[in-house]
């Protein structure tokens, strides 16, 4: 009896296991290839960090550099010459402008809006909230050719704001703030007006701290998405290397005469993917005290 | 000053109607209890006063004053809700500042940063202070000023919301059943320092209330609602002893008033469960209903009393009183009466006569109406 429940377990945590390897494989890999030399990435030899020996990099002899500059070990190599190729700190500033921005301006409007879809009466007010169920439902991909045209007409193409003014509305932050809003008591909203606040006094001093679980949770789908976004990046920024964003800055080390080299290519992956994990594992410990702060019953 | 007069106020969410008419006039200084089972109206009611809700038609003056559009903030009236609506996100210190803040400082003045600058700032902040911390000694809250809401026990809370009400020091204090989330302990002490508070502040109070008892003990003058209409505006001993139709008799005094079918002869006799009331009443009706407490029924042994029998089905034991509730017979329903201790328990199952005190029966119509 004991054994056949430990066996039902088991079938279940291998199955976990499974999927929990096809996630954390590829990581494995890019860190791994980041770390060891292009012939131990060849070889598939080395283990994860390899045997870093010091050695001198040709393709790095071949940019130019003396063979005294070009002596190192791997790991240092993959990394000096990622940072070398490409303008990383550059490209990891504008990823954090379009999605710090297009966060915070989403907020701005998400928040008016929902409080007015949850607490407020007017007429209409169910069918504002299904329109914004409807938008819920619209593919980006099918609404980017004519947004393409509206910014180009505009003379916005290969400017921060293309990147981030399509954004700006997000239904999803919209629905999820509504939906939160509601859990609200309205008594709460009743003794603020009663002290005297206004409407968007409320909204800013009443619901947004109130809301800071709730947003954490929305800050995680909308960073996320715009950090690692790029399919839009790759649209309306045509030419200006100085506007790429992180996804798109990886695009260089694709194909060319090195197109080979997988060390500091890996090496720049990890470096675009470190601020996310980082900000993920302040977010998710932040996350929990958020809902513990509330102390509404 | 805290007149507040109510004049034919309607109000109906959709197409149920929550108030109808309804008038009421209140006093300065006295502590009316609004009282009805739940679902009456007197919540919104209360809602229209402080301005939250608007009313369909109708007026509510307050001083003198009417005002159907003034908004809620502008009414100098202060709310203490059920689930005492505090701002979580702030200390107590800083909910009782919130009011006075939002009131005395100017729009600059209020900004973050900047505001620190402007320099009438700085004496407005100290009278804030002194207000804050004059309210939290009354409340007895000083050493709790810095903790958060989530860090206070029901009853704490309940006294830092009654601080954010108090320090406005406004006309009226609105109270929407503001001791129903405490434990029966804290509710029964909450409810002789909200008395406390009321002879001590002299300002009006108004409260509101599912439970007869909070009403009985604590208000100068309860108004009983029943389905949105004002049944009966008077002190509570006068509501309890002389209810003026059954619904409010049957709704105040626990345990529920017991009431018996009686027939009324044409010379104005009543009798009823072959009990024959002293008292006459005039009217043409010949079917009535007798309603009498169950303090003023009596189990009884004398055989000389006019009494009627019963079987004991149920015993309460309250301690100080004992409840037994009998079955006259099988086809009436049960009724209740008031035993002492003193006198030995009853077990169940046995019978006993019970015989109703003469002068404490009151007389109803079928339709509810009392016969005087």
């Amino acid at each position: 009896m004991l054994a056949r429940h430990y066996i039902g377990e088991s079938w279940k945590h291998g199955l976990l296991i499974i999927g929990a390897l096809i996630v954390l494989i590829p990581f494995y890999m890019m860190v791994s290839m980041s770390l060891k030399s292009q012939q131990e990435i060849q070889s598939i030899s080395g283990g994860l960090v390899g045997a870093q020996e010091i050695q001198t990099f040709p393709v790095c002899t071949k940019h130019g550099y003396t063979e005294e500059v070009c002596t190192m070990r791997p790991y240092k190599y993959n990394f000096w010459f990622a940072f070398k190729k490409a303008p990383i700190p550059r490209y990891l500033m504008n990823g954090l402008i379009v999605t710090v921005s297009i966060f915070l301006i989403q907020v701005l409007i998400a928040l008016p809006c929902s409080y007015a879809l949850a607490k407020l009466r007017f007429k209409g007010r169910e069918f504002v909230f299904s329109m914004v169920l409807f938008c819920l439902l619209i593919p980006v991909h099918a609404i980017a050719l004519p947004l393409y045209v509206m910014l180009a007409k505009a003379g916005l193409v290969d400017t921060y704001a293309a990147l981030i003014i399509p954004w700006t509305i997000s239904v999803f932050g919209i629905f999820l703030m509504r939906q939160f809003f509601m859990t609200v008591p309205d008594e709460l909203i009743d003794a603020a007006r009663m002290d005297g606040m206004g409407e968007y006094s409320i909204v800013w001093k009443v619901m947004l701290p109130v809301a800071i679980p709730a947003l954490l949770a929305f800050a995680i789908f909308s960073v996320v998405a715009h950090w690692n976004d790029y399919f839009w990046p790759r649209i309306v920024i045509t030419g200006n290397r100085d506007l790429f964003t992180p996804p798109l800055g990886i695009r260089e080390f694709r194909g060319g005469i090195d197109s080979d080299e997988f060390g500091p290519m890996m090496a720049s992956i990890v470096t675009v993917t470190i601020p996310l994990i980082v900000a993920f594992i302040v977010a998710q410990k932040r996350f929990v005290e958020g809902i513990t702060m509330t102390g509404m019953k | 000053m805290g007149t507040i007069s109510l004049k034919n106020i309607n109000k109906s969410f959709g197409s149920t109607e929550v108030l109808k008419q309804l008038s009421l006039d209140i006093q300065d200084g006295e502590f009316l209890t609004l009282v009805g089972p739940s679902g009456c109206g007197k919540s919104t009611l209360l809602k229209i006063i402080a301005g939250l809700e608007q009313q369909n038609s109708g007026d509510v003056i307050i001083d003198d004053k009417n005002v159907n559009s003034t908004r809620a903030s502008k009414r100098d009236l202060a709310m203490v809700f059920q689930s005492y609506a505090l701002y979580p996100h702030l200390t107590v210190r800083k909910n009782l500042e919130t009011p006075l803040k939002l009131r005395d400082y100017s729009f600059v003045e209020r900004l973050p940063l900047i505001g620190n600058f402007v320099p009438s700032r700085k004496e407005k902040k100290k009278s804030i202070d002194d207000l804050v911390f004059k309210t939290s000694e009354t409340l007895k809250i000083t050493e709790l000023l810095d903790r958060k809401p989530g860090q206070l026990s029901g009853g704490q809370r309940q006294r830092a919301a009654l601080g954010r009400a108090m320090v406005r020091e406004p006309v009226a204090f609105l109270m929407d059943e503001p001791l129903s989330n405490l434990d029966a302990a804290l509710r029964v002490h909450m409810r002789s320092e909200l008395s406390e508070l009321h002879n001590s502040l002299k300002t009006t109070f108004i409260y509101v209330t599912h439970d007869q008892a909070e009403a009985l003990t604590m208000s100068t003058r309860m108004a009983v609602m029943i389905d949105g209409e004002l049944l009966q505006l008077d002190t509570p001993s006068e509501v309890y002893n002389n209810p003026s139709s059954l619904r409010v008799a049957e709704f105040v005094g626990s345990p529920k008033i017991n009431t018996f079918a009686a027939q009324i002869s044409s010379d104005g006799s009543v009798e009823f469960m072959g009990i024959k009331l002293e008292r006459k009443f005039n009217t043409n009706s010949q079917k009535a209903l007798v309603a009498v407490r169950p303090e003023h029924l009596e189990i009884t042994k004398d055989s000389n009393k006019p009494a009627f029998e019963a079987t004991v089905s149920y015993r309460e034991n309250l301690g100080s009183d004992i409840f037994y509730h009998v079955q006259v017979n099988q086809s009436e329903s049960k009724i209740i009466v008031r035993g002492s201790p003193q006198a030995g328990l009853i077990s169940n199952g046995e019978t006993v006569r019970i015989s109703p005190s003469h002068a404490e029966a009151m007389l109803f119509e079928t339709s509810g109406e009392r016969i005087r």
